[in-house]
């Protein structure tokens, strides 16, 4: 199960946070910041899995963003490594190429793409042209 | 309009914070906005509520509080329009969480949009509930998503199946209620629905059991007839990822059947062929492919056995450790650490792979190859490994020598086949990384040194030559000057050289130079100084020659600041100027180090705690000659480090002795199989455990040879033939041995009467002499069993003096009575009987185990015999 979703830049600005387990604002931010410590420094030479608390970080680094995903020590890491590749592909899809304003300015929509990605901490739908047809049907009724 | 709301569109409220240039400018805007909405709020303005919550989204993305906004997304959430709706709901998952009362509130507005005619509503209010919902609320609305699970729409289905299993882990009672609709998901065509369906049957199996029979009954060839589809289905643009239709669904589907197929034979029996479908199959140049593999040795592995299986997912992995991706390498090597237990056979073939991955520049992938070689020793390999594990020490990083070091350490004391190469390994590593040895370490290498009588010269000269090289490694330095103390000489006289050796010649003076320089470096420390002084005071008397300069040296710490080398100093210049005539018995050779001793006092005091019911017993010299100088018996007290008991008493001594003697595992070859401390404990205990490794033979600590000269007369010594009796190897020498006896516990007196019945067995038998045991039990004590052993003489002379002791691990208690007579006459014509009586306090769970030992005199000659007795009937 996913327990979290961050993506954050290299200053460690949070772009998205999506929690799937209940934290305290206070362990939130403290769970961001190192995150993004563990994260920011690895060498790209190394794994994409690191071991976090009792859990690990699954990460991959996408221009200046960090996509980290937060999982159970048993689950299958290539697996979400290849989820976190899907999400990319679909906000790209979606936003047009997009870049880390994007996601500032359009942060709601972003949740909204997520939420037909993933819910309740697994994933929900594996086709991109699938989640793109829903956001448009979504959007027309907004 | 509000006359505090600076910003139209919440669009110019982001480019507004991020024009600012400090933190202090931003917390301006950001509350100057929080008052607005908050302003707007108590109006409760209708038109930019949906606004004002995105606003209040943004700032609490910032990181800044917004606990007012609460309300306003259940105002939100009620409104009937969809745009509110959907940002009310998206403020939901955001600002709250299920630990909040507030949440409470909103169950009755989820229920109803839960039964809203818009297929779209109903995905917002399930996607918030299986987001967030807390167990009551997930208990309320458990009977509508029951019924979502079958709407028309997909969408809704497979929303509402991730619903579930939110509602099923928070309320894992309820699991029962979805048994059926979720086994209806499974038939799906859809991916989405069929993804999260099978993924609410993996979780539903882990919560409750009823629900994994069931799927384990009626579900698994479905499963496997949709895996196989799709593994056989052609392109499909939709789902397709690197070449593979929905790699996903393949891991989902995977791991249900590998909870499915845990732990049943049958279930496990109907996935093999799609297993080995997938694992040959599928492509591995890519990602994706290569996580199904993954996914796919894992369930390999999780299932029950299947030979053929197995071996392709352990050359999966092989495949796996060879690739160029650290990735998947981290991910095999992981893999093969669960595999190692089920088939180390298979995973041998790989070693060399994983040697290299010790290599590897990544510290995690360097750290599980390690342990992995670690698991992979055994007797064949070891000087390969080991040798491949040393020469990368030399070269590895810094923080990595520690854990390096200290395995290579491990594994030359377990597995080491003869002690000169422990030598040559220990020396290496010590050379190398001495500082990351532990001191348990060289002195376990030190007792090896001693008990190889045979390489002392070849160890002392190796050393000199390490030294020359590293004279930096302390603990090196700690060895080398020790073992030059000792054996100086043979390091002058060339002694005991091997053929191995290159020829050299060193001076005393050079032996002198070495310790000397070790001494005046100062960034040694106490401890190595400490020893350069002893092993200066040995050289003076072993080098005559160089005595006096030897002195200047020692004189020269007499003013030493540190107290302990000023005293030394000071004693030592007193023993080498005015007491000659006793230098060199004090400084004679030490004696040899008992092996199984360090290994039983290394393992923890166990001496000192267990002999208590034993009574006290004198103090029996171990053969260790207490010389006059404490220094000296410093150096030898190796346990003052480790355990808190030191001297332990001599008859404790003795009984570990034993105590070590008995287990099988205690040695291999020549050295013994170290582990860590309670190991060691549990293992000296337990009789009859097959060794980890095939031992060659249980080294028999009573046996003359090995140079324990010291220890066996001393056991001659005790037993005492005037006083056959108490021959329980409780060394006395005079009346203590009365106490011992009644200090035995709780020995009940013999039985006359026999219990059971057991047929008696002939407990020993050599070439000259024939034991033959018979029992009797007490009914009512089934834990004492007496024991009459019968004497038979199988040799055409007498034996005078006949003596039999015994000993037994510390779970049994041994009493015995004296014999009927000393003297066997010849051929068997008569025997001698002798009673014991054996207190088993493990009964039902070990069986009696007996080392015997038997000494007698035969045309004028001593002869020891003595022997293991295993093969006691069972249930004594």
């Amino acid at each position: 199960m996913i327990r979290f979703i961050l993506l954050q830049n290299r200053q460690g600005k949070t772009r998205l946070a999506k929690y799937y387990t209940p934290l305290e604002e206070s362990e939130k931010h403290k769970v961001e910041y190192e995150v993004h410590r563990l994260v920011v420094n690895r060498d790209p030479k190394f794994t994409n899995f690191v071991e976090f608390r009792t859990h690990k970080v699954i990460y991959r680094r996408y221009a200046g963003l960090f996509f980290s995903l937060c999982v159970d020590i048993t689950d299958n890491e290539l697996a979400y490594l290849e989820s976190i590749h899907l999400f990319v592909e679909i906000l790209d899809h979606f936003f047009s190429n997009v870049c880390e304003l994007d996601l500032v300015f359009n942060f709601h929509k972003v949740y909204l793409i997520l939420d037909e990605f993933i819910l309740a901490g697994e994933l929900q739908e594996t086709s991109k042209k699938a989640i793109i047809e829903r956001m448009g049907e979504l959007e027309k009724l907004d | 309009m509000n006359e505090f709301q600076n910003h139209n569109n919440f669009m110019d409220m982001i480019r507004a914070i991020r024009a600012c240039k400090t933190a202090a400018e931003e917390r301006a805007v950001v509350r100057k906005e929080c008052a607005s909405i908050r302003a707007a709020i108590s109006e409760n303005d209708q038109d930019y509520r949906h606004r004002n919550l995105a606003k209040l989204m943004f700032i609490h993305m910032l990181g800044y509080p917004t606990h007012f906004g609460q309300m306003e997304c259940l105002k939100l959430i009620a409104s009937p329009g969809f745009p509110e709706k959907r940002i009310g709901y998206l403020g939901l998952m955001l600002l709250l969480d299920e630990r909040q009362e507030v949440l409470m509130l909103v169950t009755n507005s989820i229920k109803q949009d839960l039964n809203h005619t818009n297929q779209y509503i109903v995905g917002l209010a399930l996607c918030a509930l299986g987001n967030i919902c807390s167990a009551e609320m997930a208990r309320d609305l458990a009977p509508e998503v029951e019924r979502l699970l079958q709407f028309r729409d997909p969408n809704v289905r497979k929303k509402a199946a991730l619903c579930t299993i939110r509602i099923i882990k928070k309320v894992p009672d309820l699991a029962e209620n979805f048994i059926n609709p979720a086994a209806a998901l499974l038939k799906e065509k859809h991916h989405g629905v069929l993804l999260t369906g099978v993924q609410l049957c993996t979780d539903m199996c882990k919560v409750s059991t009823e629900a994994l029979e069931y799927f384990r009954q009626k579900c698994i060839d479905g499963l496997v007839k949709v895996l196989k589809d799709l593994a056989n289905s052609p392109y499909a643009p939709e789902y397709d990822v690197s070449g593979i239709a929905d790699p996903f669904l393949h891991i989902r589907l995977l791991r249900l059947l590998r909870m499915l197929g845990q732990g049943d034979a049958e279930a496990s029996d109907t996935m093999n062929d799609i297993l080995a479908q997938v694992a040959t199959k599928t492509e591995s140049n890519k990602n994706a492919g290569n996580a199904i593999l993954y996914e796919c040795v894992a369930t390999i592995m999780s299932i029950e056995e299947n030979g053929g299986l197995r071996v392709l997912a352990v050359n999966i992995l092989g495949r796996f450790l060879s690739s160029r991706d650290n990735n998947i390498r981290y991910v095999a090597l992981n893999m093969l650490m669960k595999a190692i237990s089920l088939d180390s056979q298979a995973v041998q073939r790989h070693r060399a792979t994983i040697l290299e991955c010790v290599k590897d520049s990544d510290a995690s992938i360097r750290k599980r190859a390690l342990e992995l070689v670690y698991l992979l020793v055994n007797e064949s390999n070891v000087k390969s490994l080991t040798k491949e594990l040393v020469d990368y020490l030399e070269i590895s990083d810094p923080e990595f020598k520690g854990d390096l070091t200290a395995k290579i350490c491990s594994i030359v004391e377990k597995f080491s086949p003869e002690k000169i190469w422990y030598i040559d390994q220990m020396l290496k590593v010590l050379s190398e990384a001495g500082n990351n040895v532990k001191d348990e370490v060289w002195h376990a290498l030190i007792v090896v040194i001693t008990n190889a009588s045979n390489l002392h010269g070849y160890t002392v000269r190796l050393l000199y030559k390490y030294v020359q090289a590293a004279g930096e490694q302390e603990t090196l330095i700690r060895v080398a000057v020790w073992c030059i103390g000792e054996y100086g000489e043979m390091l002058v006289a060339n002694a005991g050289v091997l053929d191995i050796e290159d020829p050299m010649t060193i001076t005393e003076a050079d032996a002198v130079d070495v310790v000397e320089t070790a001494i005046k470096r100062h960034s040694l420390d106490l401890t190595t100084r400490a020893m350069c002084l002893i092993a200066l005071l040995k050289l003076s008397s072993r080098f005559p020659s160089c005595s006096k300069r030897i002195n200047d040296i020692i004189l020269h710490h007499k003013g030493s600041f540190v107290l302990e080398l000023q005293q030394r100093a000071i004693e030592f210049n007193s023993i080498i100027e005015k007491h000659e005539k006793i230098r060199s018995a004090l400084v004679e050779r030490m004696p040899v180090l008992d092996e199984a001793t360090f290994s039983g006092r290394r393992a923890g005091s166990i001496p000192a705690a267990v002999s208590t019911s034993h009574g006290a017993a004198p103090k029996v010299p171990n053969g260790v000659v207490k010389p006059a100088s404490a220094p000296l018996v410093d150096l030898l007290d190796l346990s003052s480090d480790d355990t808190p008991a030191p001297s332990s008493s001599g008859g404790d001594f003795l009984q570990d002795l034993l105590g070590v003697d008995l287990s099988p595992a205690s040695s291999q070859g020549t050295n013994q199989a170290q582990k860590s401390g309670t190991d060691v404990l549990l293992d000296l205990l337990s009789i009859g455990t097959p060794p980890a490794q095939s031992s060659s033979s249980t080294l028999d600590m009573l046996s003359p040879s090995q140079g324990n000269k010291k220890s066996v007369d001393m056991l001659n010594d005790l037993a005492s033939p005037s006083a056959p009796s108490a021959q329980a190897f409780s060394p006395a020498k005079n009346s203590p041995m009365m106490d011992l006896l009644d200090g035995f516990g709780p020995s009940p007196p013999a039985p006359e009467t026999n219990g059971s019945t057991y047929p008696s067995v002939v407990a020993f038998e050599s070439t000259s002499l024939k034991i033959t045991f018979s029992f009797s039990k007490d009914p009512g004590n089934p834990q004492t069993t007496s024991i009459e052993a019968q004497f038979a003489n199988k040799s055409p002379n007498i034996y005078s003096n006949f003596v039999f002791q015994s000993a037994v691990p510390k779970f049994l208690q041994l009493h015995l009575d004296p014999a009927s007579s000393n003297t066997l006459p010849a051929s068997g014509t008569g025997s001698i009987t002798q009673k014991l009586r054996v207190s088993n306090s493990q009964h039902g769970k070990k069986s009696l185990v007996m080392r015997i030992r038997i000494s007698y005199k035969v045309n004028e000659k001593d002869v020891l015999e003595e022997g293991q007795i295993n093969n006691f009937p069972r249930g004594l």
